[in-house]
């Protein structure tokens, strides 16, 4: 028995068990021990759970010994972001504060995942609490890009991303409230997926912005995408906020037509781009037009204002969520902890790094008496206003491509004394976050040097099955 | 100046996070610039615009709730079992109340 675990997708995952070239439990070994091989070199697995893999793995070879089905992702090598609760599987949050958390219970994405027959390696590193676009923020030091190992994968889903991109996962699940899950895929060179608001329950989800956040699959082709969706997606009622709205069949609406397709170009996103980025959205924005699809200019006029209403939400909605970490229930409390208050500062103080405490403060500012109507109030009416220029501009067309990035990959350490410019780096994914649609990072080539671009899909609510089908024809199309 | 460092440790008061002298100088830098920034806001009139709380989509309003039915739940054990500090059967923390 040979097996390729770096270039495995689904599909090739269910021939070779369908084939008998290999036992799910013979691909679960060989992936934790390519995984664990080649994990120094981007350090984008925080850790490993063999045992549970294997576990699951047995599963998967018991139900094919018996003739049944093993599930959609039946012996699937999985990463799951270390945001992502798995019942007994250290928790980390790429926090010191959670640096020894044990979760007591499984997500909901997990159990899903794990029922269809996946098979989960290990935890991927990330910016701690899921607050950055580098994962430079992790306690547990940066991820290294797979593409160019002295730049940034992207964040805060950094080593989600990773992992897919180096070969030592074949899908992973990352979280996305800003932009985490499409700005590392573009900077790896993955598919990256970000769900309407709701499609996919939070339940398990250590909660950052609960009005933004997202878990969404990383993949390396857009079916791989398509199919991982399709199992964690749905109802769950362990998530009030997640829809109704049923789960269509991602697999079959992809094959379909994208002839009169019509895509829009916002002109606010195609000012200020590092011109190799331009150049190759252009190209795939070409090939569209060769598919077929109509290609006509609109404009979202607010996007000028999205960086200011999205970094007022998320703050004002973390500083509430991250109150839990008082040194009570979660594994740390600090030794200066003689009053109930001291505990809860100083706990909090030498627990979380700069970013957390950065985003702690600005949200606790802009909730504070005085200042709630000037900034938080008034953040959420221009999110109205965001989610608005969208709804009239899918009045018009039926896709809204951009880019994902600004720029490729950075270096590290190039952004990180600035957060400000940090901040301004998500100009292009925040948006979509805002309104809550469905929206993708797609590879479309490489600068001269070789670091990946990503062009960015996004459509109606609920529309994933346009999404996947326009971003399907342009894989195929583009080789 | 959009923030002041008496401004900003109040802040951090009412966050409950101890910052150091020199945490308290960085970040009052960096709110200031963020604030700064943020102040682009103001050019837009939004007298007539109602606040977005949420992503909303068509459901009932009862679509979320429940039937109020009993159902296991995390044990005692499970539920405490990362605390710091714990003992019979509650959290423990340090003295609240002096007699």
């Amino acid at each position: 028995m040979s097996i390729d675990a770096a270039g495995l997708t689904i599909s090739a995952v269910r021939r070779g068990l369908q084939e008998k070239r290999f036992s799910a439990c013979e691909l679960a070994k060989e992936a934790l021990r390519f995984a664990e091989r080649e994990n120094p070199k981007t350090n984008a697995y925080l850790h490993f759970c063999p045992e549970r893999a294997l576990e699951a793995a047995r599963r998967v070879d018991e139900a094919l010994a018996r003739g049944e089905h093993p599930g959609p992702l039946g012996g699937v090598p999985v990463a799951v972001k270390d945001v992502i609760v798995a019942r007994g599987v250290r928790n980390t949050c790429g926090s010191r504060l959670l640096a020894n958390y044990i979760p007591p219970y499984d997500a909901t994405a997990v159990i899903r995942l794990e029922q269809a027959g996946g098979v989960i390696l290990g935890k991927t590193n990330c910016d701690e609490f899921a607050m950055g676009s580098s994962t430079e923020n992790s306690a547990f030091g940066p991820v290294r890009n797979p593409a160019a190992l002295d730049r940034v994968p992207g964040g805060s889903s950094g080593g989600s991303a990773a992992v897919v991109a180096q070969g030592t996962a074949v899908v992973s699940l990352g979280s996305d409230t800003g932009g985490s899950i499409r700005q590392p895929a573009a900077f790896c060179g993955v598919v990256g997926v970000t769900p309407t608001y709701g499609r996919v329950s939070r339940y398990g989800l250590v909660a950052f912005a609960s009005s933004l956040d997202h878990i969404g699959p990383f993949a390396r082709n857009v079916s791989d995408a398509a199919g991982l969706l399709k199992v964690i997606a749905g109802r769950d009622e362990m998530d009030s906020t997640s829809a109704f709205a049923p789960v269509p069949d991602y697999h079959a609406a992809m094959s379909g037509e994208v002839r009169g397709l019509k895509i829009g170009l916002p002109k606010e996103y195609y000012a200020g781009l590092a011109s190799e980025t331009g150049d190759q959205i252009m190209k795939a924005v070409e090939v569209l037009n060769r598919l077929g699809c109509q290609v006509v200019d609109i404009s979202l006029p607010h996007t000028e204002y999205a960086i200011s209403a999205y970094y007022i939400i998320c703050t004002a909605e973390a500083s509430s969520n991250l109150a839990r970490y008082d040194g009570v229930r979660y594994t740390i409390r600090s030794s200066c902890s003689e009053t109930l208050t001291d505990m809860y500062r100083s706990t909090r103080g030498e627990g979380f790094g700069a970013e957390c405490k950065r985003r702690i403060m600005l949200g606790t500012y802009v909730l504070s008496h005085g200042y709630y109507d000037a900034y938080y109030l008034k953040a959420q009416k221009v999110r109205s206003l965001i989610t608005r220029d969208f709804q009239q501009a899918f009045q018009q067309v039926d896709a809204i491509v951009t880019p994902v990035s600004p720029f490729p990959a950075f270096k590290l350490g190039e952004k990180l004394s600035d957060p400000l410019e940090m901040y301004l780096s998500d100009i292009y994914t925040i948006t979509g976050d805002l309104a809550g649609i469905p929206c993708m990072s797609l590879p479309c080539g490489t600068t001269a040097n070789g670091l990946p671009i990503g062009m960015q899909i996004l459509t109606k609510h609920f529309d994933e099955a346009g999404m996947f089908r326009l971003a399907h024809a342009y894989e195929q199309a583009a080789g | 100046m959009k923030i002041t460092q008496d401004e900003v440790r109040y802040v951090a008061d009412l966050a409950n996070l101890r910052l150091t002298d020199e945490e308290i100088v960085r970040m009052t830098h960096d709110l200031d610039e963020i604030l700064t920034h943020m102040e682009k806001l103001n050019e837009l009139d939004t007298s007539q615009v109602e606040p977005m709380a949420q992503v909303l989509y068509e459901a009932e309003e009862t679509a979320t709730l429940r039937q109020d039915q009993e159902k296991p739940t995390l044990s005692n054990r499970d539920a405490l079992g990362c605390a710091p500090l714990g003992g019979g059967g509650y959290f423990k923390v340090p003295l609240v109340i002096e007699r």
